[in-house]
């Protein structure tokens, strides 16, 4: 009953999403097969490396809205990079990682020193990083590099190389955030600053280290997303943060902090690629407007059903 | 004791006076056809659909919520109206009415899913995001509506007493929802419930119908804007009307001194917020900055008056003080 209670989000989650995945391959011809699923994986990986950065930032009560400004900038970068100044395909990425991880930490430590709100600092930050993107090309560009193109068609077993590089993401990070000190860290934080102070935790570092992680995860997004797109673009990352912060959420991570996974932020990714490949592909619903009013529909009947089981395992007097 | 708004204050009029002195133009102001032309103007012009988000953005976060749909329902809006003008040919009144009435349902929905189904506010909202555009989108299956309407062109570029038509609706609506904070009960409730919503609640307040309220006052305030953005490019774009415009709503009650976590509803700061923003923007373009570069200086600028409003400034400017006088 204490496993059941400790993460009945994230199985209701699961549940929900089982029975969809049911429901789905009842009325779709074909639907449940591997192929379709490794879809799901593939087309939603650039997303789900950002949205395991977004969970540690949900995790420690914070949000971050700059994970699509520096999605897009890491991508571009690595484009100049590349085709402009010749440079090599891992010296680029690492480039824009440092600068992923500097210009997170850099916000997470704003937000400490002066106590804004995370919601202004990391919008600001959106801001910010998308004029930088600008400032260094002004438009989206090509790369069309023999390294490149071989690692963007690279493939391990039935798999991707984004698909593998998002499952290594969530694998990591459900490891870091369940068994590291850090991990602890940042759901004392969420659970309640002033108690973790009160217990000596870092919480300066842990609040620096948990941007710095969204960064990261932000800008390898953006790495992930010049395979995906064969070039680095500054569009693709538009809106980007509410998707990462609706997948968190769907995956049973309550915005509040302090409690969810990254297990569930998993399930979210592939609820939304579930949800998004059923309409568009199998429904044939081509209109954008009809699809997003779908889309909207389905997280709302989404996060009500969760609610509803969440309510029945926990009982109603959870504040959740 | 500062007097309320003082650092918004202090930030409008150094923003101000710096263009005065050195950008050129800037000052001019002239009366031409019966009506006032010149920078200061297209501010208040330009700026008058963020005005409008910014008074409905402040009702929803002094109860501790937030309301991301703002730029959806004023796509949803503007389609509306352009649709019933077009398709079905009817008046103006009537048009104006449905894309009101349209709004304010979606705010009322918003409220309704908030209070009774118990969802959080920037959950519900980014539901409203993606399906009001999504609406808008469907009804004008993906098109552009232009109208030619000169009485409805009205609300985006007619004039009364030689003043544009959105500045007066801006002061007319910041005027109403002033009176109702200040003369009536409605912002004691407001600032109650968002400060301690059980308290709020267990003396008696009627929470669910405040809330409610709230979100459907700041959806009223989306369609008004909506109304605005449609008539003054004479047809409803759904793809880019209101776009994004939610954040610099938001950025504008911050700048405005309103805290995020609810409890106070600052009205006449969210105003210079907009304003401030209004006029960096305008700046910048009259300077010629390229527009995608001007986002660097608008975060730049945005974040040193939010920190000018924090503690941690106070006590870096002491500090500051007391090392000069040692």
């Amino acid at each position: 009953m204490n496993f059941l209670r400790k993460h009945v989000t994230v199985l209701a989650g699961a549940l929900v999403y089982v029975l969809l995945y049911a429901l789905a391959s009842v009325r779709y011809d074909g639907f449940f097969s591997l192929p379709v699923f490794i879809n799901f994986l593939s087309n939603n990986a650039v997303l789900g490396i950002v949205a395991v950065g977004m969970t540690f930032v949900i995790l420690s009560g914070g949000i971050d809205l700059s994970v699509g400004a520096v999605m897009s900038f890491s991508s571009v970068l690595i484009g100049v990079l590349i085709m402009e100044h010749g440079w090599s395909v891992p010296a680029a990425i690492a480039a824009s990682l440092v600068c992923g991880v500097t210009l997170g930490a850099l916000m997470g430590a704003i937000i400490h020193t002066t106590g804004i709100k995370p919601f202004i600092v990391t919008l600001a930050g959106m801001f910010f990083v998308r004029g930088l993107a600008f400032l260094i090309h002004l438009e989206s560009i090509g790369i069309s590099q023999a390294s490149h193109t071989a690692l963007a068609m690279a493939r391990v077993g039935p798999l991707p190389l984004t698909a593998v590089l998002f499952l290594g993401f969530v694998a990591v990070g459900w490891y870091v955030a369940v068994f590291t000190p850090f991990g602890r860290n940042v759901y004392a934080l969420g659970g309640g600053e002033e108690a973790a102070l009160l217990m000596g935790l870092p919480v300066r570092r842990t609040r620096i280290a948990v941007y710095a992680v969204s960064g990261f995860c932000a800008s390898f997004a953006g790495a992930a997303l010049t395979f995906y797109l064969s070039s680095g673009s500054h569009l693709e990352g538009v809106g980007m943060e509410l998707d990462a912060i609706a997948t968190v959420v769907i995956g049973g991570t309550l915005l509040a902090g302090g409690v969810g996974s990254v297990f569930g932020t998993l399930v979210g990714v592939l609820m939304l690629g579930l949800i998004l490949t059923s309409i568009t592909t199998y429904e044939g619903m081509m209109s954008s407007g009809l699809t997003r009013v779908a889309i909207g529909a389905m997280l709302l009947a989404f996060v009500l059903l969760q609610k509803v089981l969440t309510r029945r395992v926990a009982g109603v007097g959870r504040a959740t | 004791m500062r007097p309320r708004n003082f650092w918004p204050w202090v930030a409008l009029g150094a923003l101000l006076v710096f263009n005065l002195v050195f950008t050129q133009g800037f000052a001019r102001l002239e009366f031409r056809e019966g009506r006032l032309f010149g920078t200061l103007v297209d501010i208040f012009q330009n700026g008058a659909p963020v005005m409008l988000l910014a008074v409905g953005m402040t009702l929803v976060i002094a109860l501790g919520g937030i309301d991301l749909s703002v730029g959806s329902v004023m796509a949803l809006s503007g389609a509306v109206a352009a649709l019933l003008m077009t398709e079905h040919a009817q008046p103006v009144p009537l048009a104006v009415a449905g894309a009101l009435a349209v709004a304010l349902g979606a705010g009322a929905l918003n409220g309704v899913l908030v209070t009774h189904g118990g969802i959080q506010p920037i959950i519900v909202t980014l539901v409203m995001l993606v399906m009001g555009r999504g609406v808008a989108q469907t009804l004008t299956h993906d098109q552009k509506v232009r109208f030619e309407v000169p009485a409805f062109e009205f609300i985006g570029n007619g004039t009364v007493a030689g003043l544009p038509f959105p500045v007066l609706l801006v002061a007319a609506v910041a005027l109403t929802v002033g009176l109702l904070l200040r003369n009536t009960a409605t912002g004691l409730y407001l600032e109650a419930m968002g400060s301690n919503p059980r308290a709020a609640r267990l003396s008696g307040l009627r929470v669910h119908v405040i809330q409610i309220l709230a979100f459907m006052a700041s959806g009223l305030c989306a369609g008004l804007a909506g109304l605005i953005a449609a008539a003054d490019i004479k047809e409803a774009d759904v793809a880019n009307a209101g776009l994004y415009l939610e954040l610099d709503a938001i950025l504008a009650v911050v700048l405005g001194g309103t805290s995020l976590t609810g409890g106070r509803a600052n009205l006449v700061g969210s105003l210079i917020g907009a304003t401030f923003i209004q006029t960096l923007t305008t700046m910048l373009q009259m300077r010629g900055v390229i527009t995608e570069h001007t986002l660097i200086i608008k975060a730049l600028v945005a974040l040193s008056v939010c920190f000018m409003q924090t503690p941690a400034f106070e006590r870096w400017t002491r500090r500051l003080r007391s090392a000069e006088a040692a």
